[in-house]
C-alpha cells in the first residue's frame, strides 16, 4: 500500500506531533504578502471530491499551490463519474496520469482505504462517509495547541450527532493518543453505546450540562440530516436540548474554547451568540487548515 | 460402472456406522457397506486413512440460473459443489424470473439433470416474484420437484402473508425457511452492529433484526404447526430461541453457515466486501453461540449460502456491493478446522450436520449408506494440507475470504448416484 493518510486511528503520536509541529512552521507564511514556497515545485495533486464541499477542497488547494505544487480539482458531477464510471475506474484513469497524491473526499465510509489496496497513487483522506476526517482533527489540535501548551489531560467535549461524525471519530482517536479526557454527547439516538469502545478515555452522555462541566475545549458538531436515514431525532427540539447557548457557557472552564468544524447552523446546533462568542476559535481553525494540510502534503509527497 | 471404496474409515451416522470397511456402489445405488468387498469390473478407489461418508447435502446456495449466469450457472455449481464433498444442493429460488411457478421449478430440474455433476432440489418461492403480498404456486412447485419454500434474501415480512405459507405449506407437508430479518430494523445496514460497524462508520445491522423475526416466525409456526427452517442463523438469542421451540414439540429447525461459526466482525479486512453478506458476520459472543448450537443439536445443519456475486459488482465502495460470499468449496476444510480439531465436534456428528440434519428437513432420501440408498458418498481427509485458490474455484464468481488459507484436512473424491463426480487433483 503506497504511503498516504488514510485516517488517524493508524497515525502514531510521534507522526501526529511532527505534523503539528510542522503546521505551526507553516503558520507565518499564511500571513505574509509572498505566502508561496516551492518544496513541491513539479508535483501535481488531484482533489477528487465525490461530495460537496467547500472549505476542505479549498483549502487543499491553496495548501498545495503554497508549497509550489500544481493542483487540479474534479468534482463528482460534471465528470465521468456522474456518467456511471466506477469508483476503481476513475481512479485508475486518474492514476494513470501520474498525479503524486490524491486527496479524497467520498460519501462511502473505507472509499479510499478501498482504492489504496488497489492504486499505486498515495490517497489523503479528505473525509470518507461517516468515518475519518483527519485533516480536520489535525487542524483542531493545532488551533487548541495555539491556546493551550499540552493536550495532555484536557477535557474535551463533543456535541451533536456524534454516529454520523467522521470529525468526531478522528478527534477521538487524535485526543486519546495524548490522553486527553473525551466526553461525547448527544441524543441516545446519535450516540451509539459502543462509541465507548473506541479509544481510550471516552465516555458517554446524553445530558449536554454534564458534557460542558469542567470542559476546556467544547467541540460543536454540525447536524447532519443529509446523513440521517429516518428521524433519528426530532429536529425541532434538537437546539432546546443540545444546542450549545451562551449560558452553558459558564458550565465550561472559564477559558474554555468552542470549535465547530463548520458549515456552522446559527440556530441549530449553536446559537448565534455563540459562534460570535469571543473565545470561539471557528475562523482560527480554518486559517490553521491551510498550514496543517501544508504539513500532511509535504509529509505524503515530499 | 460399479465403484468400490476400499479401507476407508465409514461413517455413516444413519445407520451408526464408524468402521474401517469397503463401500459398494452397483447401478447408481449403495451396494453394500463391509470388509473386502469386491466386484468384477469395478473401479477401485483407496481410501485408506480417509473417511468416507454418505454424501454431503448443502440445503442452502444461489447457483444463479435462469437470469445471472454472469454470476454462476447449475453446471459451475454443480462443479463447486462436488469440489466442495456435497452431492447434493438446493438452489434458492432469488433468479430471475424467481422461482414462483412450477414452470420455472421444471426449468431448474431439467437443467440440473442434463447440466450439474451433483443433484439439484429446487426450493421454491413463498410468494409470487417473492414480493411478499402474494402466495405462489407452492403445490404445483412441490408436483415439479420443489423440496421446499422461501422467499430467502426477502423474508416474508407481513405476518398474515407468512400464517398463510405456514398452513399451504403445510397441506402439502414442505418445509417453509425463512431468512430471518425485520427489514426496518436493519435497513441501510452493511455489517453488523456493534463496535466495528461504529468504528468504520458503517451502518449496522443489529442482532434485534434477526430475533424478531425469529421470534415471529416460531409463533406462526405454533399457531400452524408447520415445519420451519431457520436460515443461516447467526445470533445468540435466535439459536436459544429456535432450541426453546424444538424442546416444546414444535417442528423447528435451523442451518448455521461455515463464516458464521468461523469468522467475526473482527475478523474482517477493513472495507473488504468479500466478507459482506447477510446475515453479517457478528461479534465474538454471537459466534460462540453458533459453535455451542452446533455442538448441542440446537442447530441441525451447515449449510454454505453460497453466494456468487462477480468481482465488478464487488469491486466497489463497500456499502454498494451485494451481500454474499462463495462458499461450497471451504465448508467442510471450515468445519474441521474450526469444528472438529479443537475437538468441540466429533467426526460423527459433523457428517450428521452434513447429511442426516439437512435430510431431516428436506426429506430428500439421501444422506445415508444404507443398502439401495442412493449412490451418493463423500471422501475426505482429516489430515490433508491444501490451500484455496480462489482463482481455481469451479464458480464462476471470487467472492471469498478464505482465498490464500491453507487448511488441514478437506474433500477428496465425490461420488454422485454411483459416478465420481470429482477427484482432488
Amino acid at each position: 500500500m503506497p504511503a498516504g493518510m488514510l485516517g488517524i486511528e493508524e497515525l502514531d503520536r510521534a507522526e501526529i506531533e511532527a505534523i503539528l509541529a510542522r503546521a505551526k512552521d507553516f503558520q507565518p507564511i499564511q500571513s505574509q504578502t509572498v505566502k508561496k514556497l516551492d518544496t513541491l515545485r513539479g508535483k501535481m495533486i488531484v482533489n477528487l471530491f465525490y461530495e460537496a464541499s467547500t472549505r476542505t477542497r479549498t483549502s487543499f488547494e491553496i495548501a498545495a499551490k503554497r508549497l509550489g505544487a500544481d493542483a487540479v480539482s474534479i468534482t463528482a458531477s460534471g465528470s465521468s463519474v456522474s456518467k456511471g464510471e466506477s469508483l476503481v475506474d476513475t481512479l485508475n484513469t486518474l492514476a494513470a496520469m501520474r498525479p503524486d497524491a490524491i486527496v479524497m473526499r467520498h460519501w462511502a465510509s473505507g472509499a479510499p482505504h478501498f482504492l489504496a489496496r488497489h492504486l499505486p497513487t498515495p490517497i489523503i483522506n479528505a473525509g470518507d462517509g461517516t468515518h475519518e476526517h483527519p485533516t480536520q482533527a489535525l487542524l483542531d489540535a493545532r488551533t487548541i495547541l495555539d491556546r493551550r501548551p499540552t493536550l495532555e489531560g484536557l477535557r474535551v467535549a463533543i456535541i451533536g450527532d456524534i454516529a454520523h461524525s467522521r470529525v468526531a471519530r478522528s478527534n477521538v482517536h487524535l485526543l486519546s493518543k495524548f490522553r486527553a479526557e473525551i466526553v461525547l454527547c448527544g441524543p441516545a439516538s446519535l450516540l451509539p453505546v459502543e462509541l465507548e469502545q473506541l479509544a481510550p478515555g471516552v465516555r458517554l452522555t446524553t445530558d449536554i450540562r454534564e458534557a460542558l462541566r469542567e470542559a476546556d475545549v467544547i467541540m460543536m458538531l454540525r447536524v447532519q440530516l443529509e446523513r440521517q436515514h429516518e428521524a433519528s431525532f426530532p429536529a425541532s427540539e434538537y437546539f432546546r436540548f443540545y444546542g450549545l447557548q451562551l449560558e452553558h457557557l459558564d458550565l465550561a472552564k472559564p477559558d474554555a474554547i468552542v470549535m465547530h468544524p463548520g458549515p456552522i447552523n446559527r440556530g441549530r446546533e449553536l446559537s448565534s451568540e455563540v459562534a460570535d462568542f469571543q473565545r470561539s476559535v471557528i475562523l482560527n481553525q480554518v486559517e490553521n487548515g491551510i498550514a496543517v494540510r501544508m504539513a500532511v502534503l509535504e509529509k505524503v509527497i515530499g | 460402472m460399479p465403484i468400490v471404496i476400499k479401507n476407508g474409515r465409514v461413517i455413516d451416522p444413519a445407520s451408526q456406522t464408524d468402521r474401517v470397511a469397503d463401500v459398494l456402489i452397483v447401478d447408481g445405488r449403495i451396494a453394500g457397506v463391509a470388509p473386502n468387498l469386491s466386484s468384477p469390473k469395478a473401479e477401485v478407489f483407496d481410501a485408506t486413512g480417509m473417511i468416507v461418508a454418505p454424501g454431503f447435502i448443502d440445503m442452502h446456495v444461489h447457483l444463479r440460473e435462469p437470469g445471472f449466469e454472469h454470476a454462476e450457472t447449475i453446471e459451475s455449481g454443480s462443479r463447486a459443489a462436488a469440489a466442495g464433498g456435497f452431492t447434493s444442493v438446493c438452489c434458492m429460488p432469488n433468479t430471475k424470473p424467481v422461482n414462483d411457478s412450477p414452470m420455472v421449478t421444471s426449468y431448474i430440474v431439467e437443467r440440473g439433470r442434463s447440466q450439474a455433476v451433483v443433484n439439484v432440489f429446487p426450493i421454491g418461492a413463498i410468494t409470487k416474484g417473492s414480493a411478499g403480498e402474494e402466495l405462489a404456486a407452492i403445490g404445483a412447485m412441490k408436483a415439479a420437484g420443489a423440496v421446499a419454500i422461501s422467499d430467502d434474501g426477502l423474508p416474508v415480512m407481513n405476518a398474515r402473508v407468512m400464517r398463510r405459507a405456514m398452513e399451504f405449506a403445510r397441506s402439502y407437508d414442505l418445509p417453509v425457511i425463512q431468512h430471518c430479518e425485520d427489514l426496518n430494523l436493519s435497513a441501510g445496514g452493511d455489517m453488523h452492529e456493534g463496535a466495528q460497524s461504529v468504528r468504520w462508520g458503517l451502518r449496522g445491522i443489529p442482532a434485534a433484526s434477526e430475533d424478531v423475526m425469529v421470534a415471529r416466525d416460531l409463533l406462526l409456526a405454533q399457531l400452524t404447526g408447520a415445519r420451519y427452517h431457520v436460515a443461516h442463523v447467526s445470533t445468540r438469542n435466535a439459536v436459544a430461541m429456535v432450541d426453546h421451540a424444538r424442546r416444546h414439540g414444535l417442528a423447528v429447525t435451523c442451518e448455521a453457515t461455515p463464516h458464521h461459526f468461523a469468522l467475526t466482525d473482527e475478523d474482517m479486512a477493513p472495507y473488504d466486501s468479500n466478507y459482506k453478506m447477510k446475515p453479517p458476520l457478528r461479534s465474538a459472543s454471537h459466534r460462540a453461540a453458533v459453535v455451542e448450537g452446533l455442538v448441542s443439536g440446537a442447530i441441525g445443519a451447515i449449510a454454505t449460502d453460497h453466494a456468487p456475486h462477480p468481482g465488478s459488482e464487488k469491486m466497489q465502495e463497500f456499502e454498494r456491493c451485494p451481500f454474499g460470499i462463495i462458499g461450497l468449496e471451504t465448508a467442510l476444510a471450515l468445519a474441521l478446522e474450526e469444528l472438529v480439531q479443537p475437538g468441540k465436534l466429533t467426526l460423527n456428528r459433523l457428517v450428521e450436520l452434513f447429511t442426516t440434519g439437512p435430510d431431516a428437513v428436506l426429506r430428500l432420501g439421501r444422506g445415508t449408506l444404507a443398502s439401495g440408498a442412493p449412490g451418493d458418498v463423500t471422501v475426505f481427509s482429516t489430515d490433508l494440507s491444501w490451500t484455496y485458490d480462489v482463482n481455481q474455484s469451479f464458480s464462476r464468481s471470487r467472492n471469498s475470504p478464505f482465498h490464500g488459507r491453507t487448511f488441514r484436512g478437506g474433500p477428496v473424491a465425490t461420488v454422485v448416484n454411483g459416478q465420481f463426480a470429482w477427484k482432488r487433483g
